[in-house]
């Protein structure tokens, strides 16, 4: 190997520097049409011609003076940890602004390239370069590129390996600032060399230029104060002469360099490269249509997230179903094995309930892609800008707000483009309203089970604008109490809009899909599993009710109901033909839970059964038994059809297909009627007044047992805790448990109900859920629910970045505390007044 | 005159910029130097501007074209 380098890539915002990073390292770092998408530098490898090269993708930056935080991470990392190499990207549709921190990267003499991004931009321009001479006047290598397509990635390659290699050498140029200036510099480099750099050493002219330019960070380095002092008078003297402060005269003579270079070197016809740019923007940021169009356009993203989702979604519950299916196969019919319960409860009920949620959550980072890669981030910027001035923030806060829709963590990175530390704090701690991803299967499991079809879209609009409306509201209070004072002045770049490409953003949302995939076979099955556990155990030894008997009494209801039965077929009353046969049906149920279908005892017990009902048959009254066995299944046959194909086809009662099916099962029922006439009314009298309470009877044995064991939980015991102080938003013990659990992470929370819910239980999946949401709950009740998960505590990895972010726990803790008051407080409100209205 | 006067559509040339110099320096960074020539593309007298300069659309708050001096 012949060694190893470190090669930055700089360059202004929004010039391609991460899509040039991916293509070189083959990383997937986050690309978008807005400056400031990267705020933390990031590195990767490429091992080219013998060369281990470390690539740094670095924040956006417009100058080598940092003004903002990402800037300065920018600036940091090329003076301080010295790059072999600097990769200047610039985006050649906009040259001469983008060769301006060319020029500041000339001056501080590390070898340094230049890569002419978006060249298709500027093509289509109509801007011609003359490379050759261009490279000499600027006295650096240029290499054309159009990163989208990865065109030009080996040229730069082979350029970095000719410069480290010395088959190249670096021949900067220097740009001449004019007679005055160039005289102090002297007068600071002297200064420099005798009292000594300080603590920022890089090239002396470039020390001296910044020290001149009033510099902060450069000024903050120096420890002598005779160089302080020589900087001082050498910047009265320039403002004497120019009768302006000396950076607005460097900087213009920075921009005369470049108009000079360019000059003779790109022909460019008029063309803008904002012509259609202008027209879209014409409506979108229109003074009257801006609010409304993202309005719209955010509703729109809501409604397509349920309409288009549904379906995939249904696939997937479908194939938990199935998979929970032939997971119960291995245990016998009526197991209450703690393994099996672990399995189907736990994981498919826990992590397959989150996972269920994928078709959204992948919609949903389609749209934020889609306005990320569009350019209409900073357009949202703009049209917010009226109304963030409103609560003393300016637009550019709203860019983290909208990523916030995506995840919190990412969008408190982000308000590091904002520039005043009041403005930053404050945007961060209200990003958490943003409703994040993770918050959305809370929305997508509720709605649907409280609402009805045509409300869900605009309900999850609503969940969201409330978000909005409450994070305005708590910036304007914080603005004018904890961080009073004047926000930092609002200037942002407008890129032109870019149709997205179709391969990106596939790769975002499946990225993001993908990490949410991640999250659930990580967090959320472990917490799922514990949650289990806790929902489990301990187990009880002795109930506090005496099951048994209640079980002894239901059996002596059904055989009562069993003898009445001789009148509606005719049999002399003491007949006991129907006790014999049903008796022996249920004694053969009981005796078959403890085996698995394919055992011996399941099968002989079976048997034992089908021939005790065959020697019945050929007694006396044996045809009658008969008939009423055949009506009996094919009533039962008709009516799971039905049933199945209600639920298989997710039907609602209110659908003509519900109609059609309805209509084919009375027909159903009237053949079998027509050829049965004289006992059909005494099969359905058995199976509705009969078989039917007995069967409810066991069931709610089974549930109120499982209720008490539920209750005696750790689970449960927390949860019943917890209930004196949730009582009054409307929630029970089991919302208990989830809101706890959210904490860890908020799909949590659709995990844990999906196990509350379902240890057991027979069914398990969302479908089924919901109808016991819809049992258990109040859309009253249901909405106070998600009120709660917007506004309560962020996550724990939104704690533990504003803690790095902000430096201090202080933030991280009130953030946390806050949020949950607000919550408690909010929805108490609601669902106190919801209750006075009558709604609960 | 202050650039929040200039109306939609004008084309008008940059004298100073009165603000803090590290936000000078940003300015100029960004292609807002003395003696650029600006293009007023939306000024809706409320509301932030957009400008165009060097072919590049800045947004600017109001307030910040409050503190820009053109002719
Ligand atoms: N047409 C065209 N678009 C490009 C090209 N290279 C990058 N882009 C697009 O330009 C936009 C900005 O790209 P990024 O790589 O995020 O830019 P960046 O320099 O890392 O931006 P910051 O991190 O904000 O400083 C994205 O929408 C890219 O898809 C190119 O060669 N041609
Ligand atoms: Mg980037």
């Amino acid at each position: 190997m012949a060694g190893k380098i470190t090669v930055a890539l700089a360059g202004n915002p929004n010039s391609g520097k991460t899509t040039v990073f991916n293509n070189l390292t083959g990383a997937r770092q986050h690309v978008g049409n807005y400056p400031g998408v990267t705020v933390e530098k990031k590195t990767g490898r490429r091992v080219y011609a013998g060369y281990d090269i470390n690539f740094v993708d670095l924040p956006g930056t417009y100058s080598l003076t940092a003004y903002s935080m990402e800037e300065m991470v920018a600036r940091h990392f090329i003076i301080h940890e010295k790059p072999d190499i600097v990769v200047d990207i610039i985006d050649a549709s906009n040259l001469e602004r983008n060769l301006y921190l060319a020029t500041q990267l000339m001056e501080l003499r590390v070898p340094l390239i230049l890569v002419f991004n978006m060249s298709d931009i500027a093509r289509a321009q109509g801007t011609e370069f003359e490379l050759e001479q261009l490279s000499e006047l600027l006295g650096a290598p240029i290499i054309p590129m159009e990163a989208q397509r990865n065109k030009g990635t080996l040229e730069l390659l082979d350029t970095i390996v000719a410069l480290a290699g010395g088959e190249k050498k670096y021949q900067p140029v220097k740009v001449n600032y004019g007679r005055e200036i160039e005289k102090e510099l002297e007068n600071i480099i002297a200064l420099i060399e005798i009292h000594g750099a300080g603590r920022e050493p890089c090239h002396p002219r470039w020390q001296a230029l910044k020290l001149l330019e009033a510099d902060r960070q450069a000024i903050e380095h120096i420890d002598s104060s005779e160089v302080l002092d020589g900087v001082r008078k050498s910047i009265e003297r320039l403002e004497k002469i120019f009768g302006d402060h000396p950076e607005i005269i460097i900087s213009d003579k920075r921009y005369g360099f470049v108009s000079g270079a360019c000059q003779e070197t790109v022909r460019s016809t008029t063309q803008s490269r904002y012509t259609t740019s202008d027209m879209v923007d014409a409506v979108v940021t229109n003074r009257f249509l801006g609010f409304p169009v993202f309005l719209g356009l955010m509703y729109l993203v809501f409604q397509l997230t349920f309409t288009i989702g549904e379906k995939p979604m249904f696939w997937i519950e479908d194939l938990f179903g199935w998979l929970s299916a032939q997971i119960s196969i291995f245990w016998a019919v009526g197991s209450t094995s703690p393994l099996k319960s672990l399995l189907v409860d736990g994981i498919i009920g826990g992590v397959g309930g989150v996972i269920v949620f994928l078709p959204n959550i992948l919609l949903l980072f389609l749209a934020i892609a889609l306005l990320e890669d569009s350019g209409y981030m900073a357009r949202a910027a703009f049209i917010m800008d009226r109304l963030m001035h409103k609560i003393g923030l300016h637009g550019k806060s709203f860019i983290p707000m909208l990523i916030g829709f995506g995840c919190s963590v990412p969008a408190i990175m982000a308000t590091r483009m904002l520039e005043n530390r009041r403005d930053r704090l404050t945007t961060m701690l209200v990003i958490p309203l943003m409703s994040c991803g993770a918050r959305l299967p809370i929305y997508a499991l509720i709605i649907p089970a409280f609402f009805p079809r045509a409300w869900y879209g605009p309900m999850l609009w609503i969940i969201y604008l409330i978000g909005i409306i409450l994070a305005i509201i708590a910036a304007r209070v914080l603005r004018s109490t904890l961080f009073k004072g004047r926000s930092a002045p609002f200037v942002m770049e407008l890129p032109p809009y870019r149709v997205p490409t179709f391969k990106g953003t596939l790769i975002h949302m499946w990225e993001r899909g993908w990490l949410y995939l991640k999250k659930a076979g990580t967090v959320i099955l472990g917490i799922s599993i514990i949650l289990w556990a806790l929902t489990s155990y301990p187990k009880k030894d002795v109930y506090d009710i005496d099951y048994t008997d209640i079980k002894n009494q239901a059996a002596a209801d059904f055989y009562a109901g069993v003898e009445r039965l001789n009148a509606d077929f005719n049999l002399p009353p003491e007949s006991n033909l129907f006790l014999k046969a049903l008796g022996a049906e249920m004694k053969t149920v009981e005796k078959q839970s403890q085996y698995y279908r394919h055992e011996k005892e399941y099968i002989a017990a079976e048997r034992e059964k089908d021939s005790l009902i065959a020697e019945l048959e050929q007694g006396e009254n044996g045809r009658v038994l008969s008939e009423f066995i055949e009506v009996r299944r094919d009533i039962t046959e008709a009516r799971r059809i039905f049933n199945e194909a209600v639920t298989v086809g997710r039907i609602k009662p209110e659908s003509p297909d519900y109609q059609v099916l309805q209509s084919n099962l009375n027909i159903t029922l009237a053949d079998i009627e027509r050829c049965y006439p004289q006992i059909y009314n005494g099969v359905l009298t058995y199976l509705d007044r009969v078989k039917a309470p007995y069967d409810e009877a066991l069931k709610s044995i089974y549930q109120r047992r499982q209720s008490e064991d539920m209750t005696n939980s750790i689970a449960g015991r927390i949860g019943h805790g917890l209930e004196p102080a949730i009582r009054l938003l409307g929630f029970d013990w089991r919302i208990g448990t989830a809101l706890i659990g959210a904490f860890a992470a908020k799909e949590v929370f659709v995990a844990q109900m999906g196990i509350v819910f379902s240890v057991g239980e027979a069914d398990a999946g969302s479908e089924a859920l919901r109808i016991k949401l819809k049992k258990t709950y109040t859309p009253l009740v249901a909405f106070c629910i998600m009120l709660f998960m917007l506004i309560s505590t962020p996550c724990l990895a939104t704690v533990a970045v504003v803690r790095r972010e902000s430096n201090s726990w202080k933030w991280a803790l009130f953030q946390l505390g806050g949020l949950t008051l607000l919550a408690y407080a909010i929805t108490l409100l609601v669902y106190q007044t919801g209750r006075l209205l009558g709604l609960g | 005159m202050p650039l929040s006067m200039v109306n939609t559509g004008r084309r008008v040339r940059l004298l100073t910029v009165k603000a803090g110099r590290g936000l000078q320096a940003r300015l100029a960074a960004m292609g807002l130097v003395p003696g650029v020539e600006l293009e007023v593309i939306r000024n809706s007298h409320h509301g932030p501007f957009i400008v165009s300069v060097k072919d590049t659309r800045l947004v600017l708050g109001r307030g910040m074209a409050h503190k820009i001096e053109v002719e």
